[in-house]
């Protein structure tokens, strides 16, 4: 059963990734700074999960948790700022794409950056509930 | 194979079937989206503002999109004039602009104040000729543009009071906002008899203009 908390992880970060990649590369939206970083974190996932899944290392939680934390927080603050609920004067990309354009709006609240957030909180919860039941293995 | 790999290689190939499945999708109706702007604008492609050359009532009328500090343009420029030349009397050439460089507005305004002195093609030649030393890159020198004018045997005095006309500003912004609407995303961009040219390249320009002769 564990097996497979790891294994939807991936699965989120492997269409997290894609995703990120149809939104620039197919429809040629550029990425903002805060994209960009939640990005580095993103992506190499698929790479440590999938390892961590041939076989089941009880290790690959500290060797991703600490990506998906850094990746949530970068997320959670670009939610707040594309949100409004921080001023944007506040951000770190005064030049170059503004991390508060909106490309798209699915359903009317739906959009990037909280795909992202949602991406980062499912693999982070996965992993968390992972984490818990190989320690009550033990 | 174990199950779980199965299941990995069979997520790994959905995942990038599908991919390739919505890039491939999104593209198609990209491009049909662009095609019906283009059809629902035709009657924007050939206005009567722009420079033109050749007989009006010319079997072909080719639409060039382009920019004087393009460097595709000016290297396909000689190409143009050959195809012209080859086919003397069946070809109309219609000049619009669509800037993208950093002094090409300049060169536009400067290019529209001496088609008033009926020098615009000596004009047009000369700035793609000089394009490397005052278009270059890494240290652009607009102000060479101005040097260039009384070698052309323009009247300065008078081409800087043409420049404050403003149907010179408005023809260029019309430029503009038709190749938008035209689906013009790159220079230089050609039109056939109305039809964009799909391909890019001399070989495919010339046949597309040769094929239009001949109907």
């Amino acid at each position: 059963m564990s097996w497979y908390l790891i294994f939807f992880s991936w699965l989120v970060a492997m269409i997290a990734t894609l995703g990120s990649l149809f939104f620039s590369e197919v429809m040629s939206f550029p990425p903002c700074v805060l994209c960009w970083y939640q990005r580095i974190c993103m992506y190499p996932l698929t790479l440590i999960l999938l390892t961590g899944l041939f076989p089941l290392k009880k290790e690959v939680f500290k060797f991703s948790f600490p990506i998906v934390l850094v990746g949530w927080t970068i997320s959670i603050y670009h939610n707040l700022l594309y949100y409004k609920l921080i001023p944007e004067s506040a951000a770190p990309c005064s030049q170059g794409i503004s991390c508060t354009t909106s490309y798209i709006s699915w359903a009317g609240f739906i959009t990037i950056p909280l795909l992202a957030l949602m991406a980062f909180t499912t693999i982070g919860i996965l992993l968390l509930v992972f984490k818990r039941k190989y320690s009550e293995k033990r | 194979m174990r199950k779980d790999k199965l299941i990995v290689t069979a997520s790994v190939a959905a995942l990038i079937i599908g991919f390739v499945l919505l890039a491939w999708m999104y593209q198609d109706k990209q491009s049909k989206k662009l095609e019906t702007a283009r059809l629902q604008n035709e009657s924007n492609l050939d206005r009567s503002h722009s420079p033109s050359l050749g007989p009006a009532n010319a079997k072909v009328t080719l639409v060039e999109f382009m920019d004087p500090e393009c460097e595709s343009c000016r290297a396909f420029y000689p190409f143009v004039k050959k195809i012209m030349a080859d086919n003397e009397g069946q070809i109309r050439l219609v000049i619009r602009y669509t800037l993208f460089h950093g002094n090409s507005e300049l060169a536009a305004s400067l290019l529209e104040a001496s088609r008033l002195q009926g020098k615009f093609w000596q004009t047009l030649e000369y700035f793609f000729e000089y394009q490397p030393q005052w278009g270059s890159h890494h240290n652009p020198r607009p102000e060479l543009l101005w040097e260039y004018l009384p070698k052309i045997g323009l009247d300065v005095d008078q081409l800087k009071k043409d420049l404050q006309n403003p149907v010179i500003a408005k023809n260029i912004a019309t430029d503009a906002v038709d190749g938008n609407l035209l689906g013009v995303r790159q220079t230089p961009s050609f039109f056939i008899n109305g039809k964009p040219l799909k391909e890019f390249g001399y070989q495919q320009l010339k046949s597309a203009i040769e094929m239009e002769i001949q109907k």
